[in-house]
């Protein structure tokens, strides 16, 4: 059974439509990214598969229930953006009330403080954690009771670099384990190596839903080629491919996928002028900007 | 359980945030000095010694129980809108009326503590002094009851505003008018109608609603003793049927049970 399957969905507020016309699939075991400028419809689109609030029209389906619902609670598990738990209470009792809601034995909620890495930590009050801390906590109960779905809003803000690479091996397990991953975020550049699938939303719209080899061909955003040769034949090589100059021994080419392979040879054909060459695809922020950008001049 | 586990994070909550302390001290506080001051007027008279501390208790109380009951209540709801752990609690599977019952059983078993402790010392006092003889303890029965009833509604309306306000800032400055409204304002606002109606139609027929409406007004006249009732109704002409016994009881059990359902028809609604 499908984890979540989004159709057609439609909300307004008012005047305003925030969620325009999204069908989107999430499968057992994939990790999907949501991108999204601030107000593209994110955290509306995610609410409604939470079922904190209703669509406008369109259907949204939790292993086959409707959001919200005892069963697609009981499946769903959920990391809200910026949640701070109360000061007063320790991690563990935090931890083993979210369990308890789950029926799950507060034994296993032990072992999630654990897999966060806050077991030694776990017995002293919530108000002395650093911000990281707390966000740990969060992910601790989202693993709680084997979600089928785990719903992440913007997981890694404030979170250090060491952090955020532990955040994202647990993403992975939790995948490999059979749970669907949806997490919207603004850090692109850790999204490249960490998701599946790419899902783009700009002014309500899904403008693209794949994964990034193919957000990558769609796109055809030309590829850069640098290629460093010396100073004495760095103007030979200037005059022959055109490109642009970055320093004294360096050249920028572009090209497109298709002109890529033939572009290498030439350049390898060279023999040693060459001192390196270094091929750099367009990056997910490139890709995201050219989506974004051809979905607001459509309108 | 999911409710009883709500209720036992809630009431380690209150624990911890001292609410639990603060409660249970202004209320002992309270009583045990108005017990030996009244004590000190009235002790060679022939009137029942526990009788006199308990009204001097009820007239603290009406103004005491609201109180602590809206403070426990205040950001109930809007403090967890606030932290975004409303959103959280509500994609887990338990529905928003246990959500709020949860909560409704920990602050009435703080309340409820409190009025205990200080009810019980009030009464350790008395017996202490005068004796266990001729003292009756019903009084004290009916006001650790009446107590709960009136700090039940005030927990409630707490909820209530706590859902409506959404802000904890803004919900605990709301709380404070309004309590200081209900107790206080509303009692200044009625004598003020009875002096400028001069015994008209306002005083006989309008006026006994009035009273009872409010759950203070209710607490206040059914824990008062005979005597004072009587004085009461003498004084301002207003006995009847309406602000009698059964309203007072009918109002006082009413208040809660509307107050909880007012909250949770407002909260199911609240978008976190």
């Amino acid at each position: 059974m499908t984890p979540l399957t989004i159709n057609n969905v439609v909300r307004r507020f008012d005047e305003l439509t925030a969620v325009d016309n999204v069908s989107l699939d999430v499968e057992a075991g994939q990790r999907i990214a949501l991108l999204g400028h601030n107000g593209a419809g994110k955290t509306t689109l995610i609410k409604m598969i939470l079922g904190l609030l209703p669509a406008t029209s369109g259907q949204i389906e939790i292993m086959g229930g409707a959001p919200g619902n005892r069963n697609a609670r009981r499946f769903t598990s959920y990391l809200p953006e910026n949640v701070a738990f109360h000061g007063a209470l320790t991690a563990r009792e935090q931890l083993h009330h979210l369990a308890g809601l789950k029926s799950v034995a507060t034994k296993n909620a032990d072992e999630f403080l654990e897999r966060v890495g806050l077991a030694s930590a776990a017995d002293r009050r919530i108000r002395t954690y650093s911000k990281g801390m707390r966000q740990r906590i969060g992910l601790a109960q989202a693993l709680i009771g084997q979600p089928k779905l785990v719903i992440l809003d913007e997981p890694t803000s404030g979170l250090d670099p060491i952090s955020r690479h532990e955040f994202y091996q647990i993403v992975k397990e939790l995948a490999a384990s059979g749970s669907a991953v949806l997490l919207s975020s603004h850090a692109l550049t850790e999204l490249e190596t960490s998701t599946d699938r790419i899902a783009i939303l700009s002014q309500g719209r899904l403008v693209a839903n794949q994964d990034l080899a193919a957000l990558r061909r769609t796109a055809s955003l030309p590829i850069r080629v640098n290629v460093t040769a010396t100073a004495e034949t760095i103007a030979q090589l200037a005059t022959r491919f055109g490109g642009r100059r970055i320093n004294g021994s360096a050249l920028e080419l572009t090209c497109q996928q298709d002109e890529k392979v033939s572009l290498l040879a030439q350049i390898t054909d060279l023999g040693d002028i060459i001192k390196d060459v270094d091929v750099v695809p367009a990056s997910l922020e490139e890709l995201y900007r050219h989506y974004s950008k051809n979905s607001l001049e459509a309108k | 359980m999911s409710v009883l586990s709500i209720t036992r994070l809630e009431l380690l909550i209150a624990r911890r945030n001292m609410w639990v302390a603060t409660s249970v001290l202004l209320m002992a506080l309270f009583s045990v000095v108005l017990t030996l001051a009244g004590g000190a007027t009235t002790g060679s008279l022939a009137v029942d010694p526990l009788l006199v501390a308990v009204t001097s208790i009820t007239t603290l109380s009406v103004y005491l129980i609201p109180l602590v009951a809206l403070l426990l209540s205040f950001d109930a709801i809007s403090g967890e809108i606030e932290r975004g752990t409303l959103a959280l609690g509500l994609t887990y599977p338990l529905s928003r009326a246990e959500i709020l019952f949860g909560k409704f059983l920990a602050h009435i078993i703080v309340l409820g503590f409190a009025v205990a402790v200080g009810l019980g010392l009030a009464a350790l006092l008395v017996v202490w002094k005068y004796g266990i003889a001729d003292i009756s303890f019903i009084p004290l029965v009916r006001l650790f009851a009446t107590s709960l009833a009136l700090g039940a509604t005030f927990l409630g309306l707490g909820y209530l505003l706590s859902s409506l306000v959404r802000q904890p800032g803004v919900s605990s400055g709301v709380a404070i008018a309004f309590w200081l409204v209900s107790v206080v304002l509303y009692d200044l606002g009625l004598l003020g109608a009875l002096v400028a109606d001069n015994g008209g139609t306002f005083t006989t027929s309008v006026f006994p609603w009035l009273l009872i409406a409010n759950p203070t007004d209710a607490f206040r006249l059914l824990n008062m003793p005979e005597i004072a009732i009587a004085e009461l109704a003498t004084g301002l002409r207003a006995s009847g049927p309406v602000s009698g016994f059964a309203g007072q009881l009918t109002s006082l059990l009413l208040w809660p049970v509307v107050a909880l359902f007012l909250a949770w028809n407002v909260f199911r609604k609240v978008e976190p």
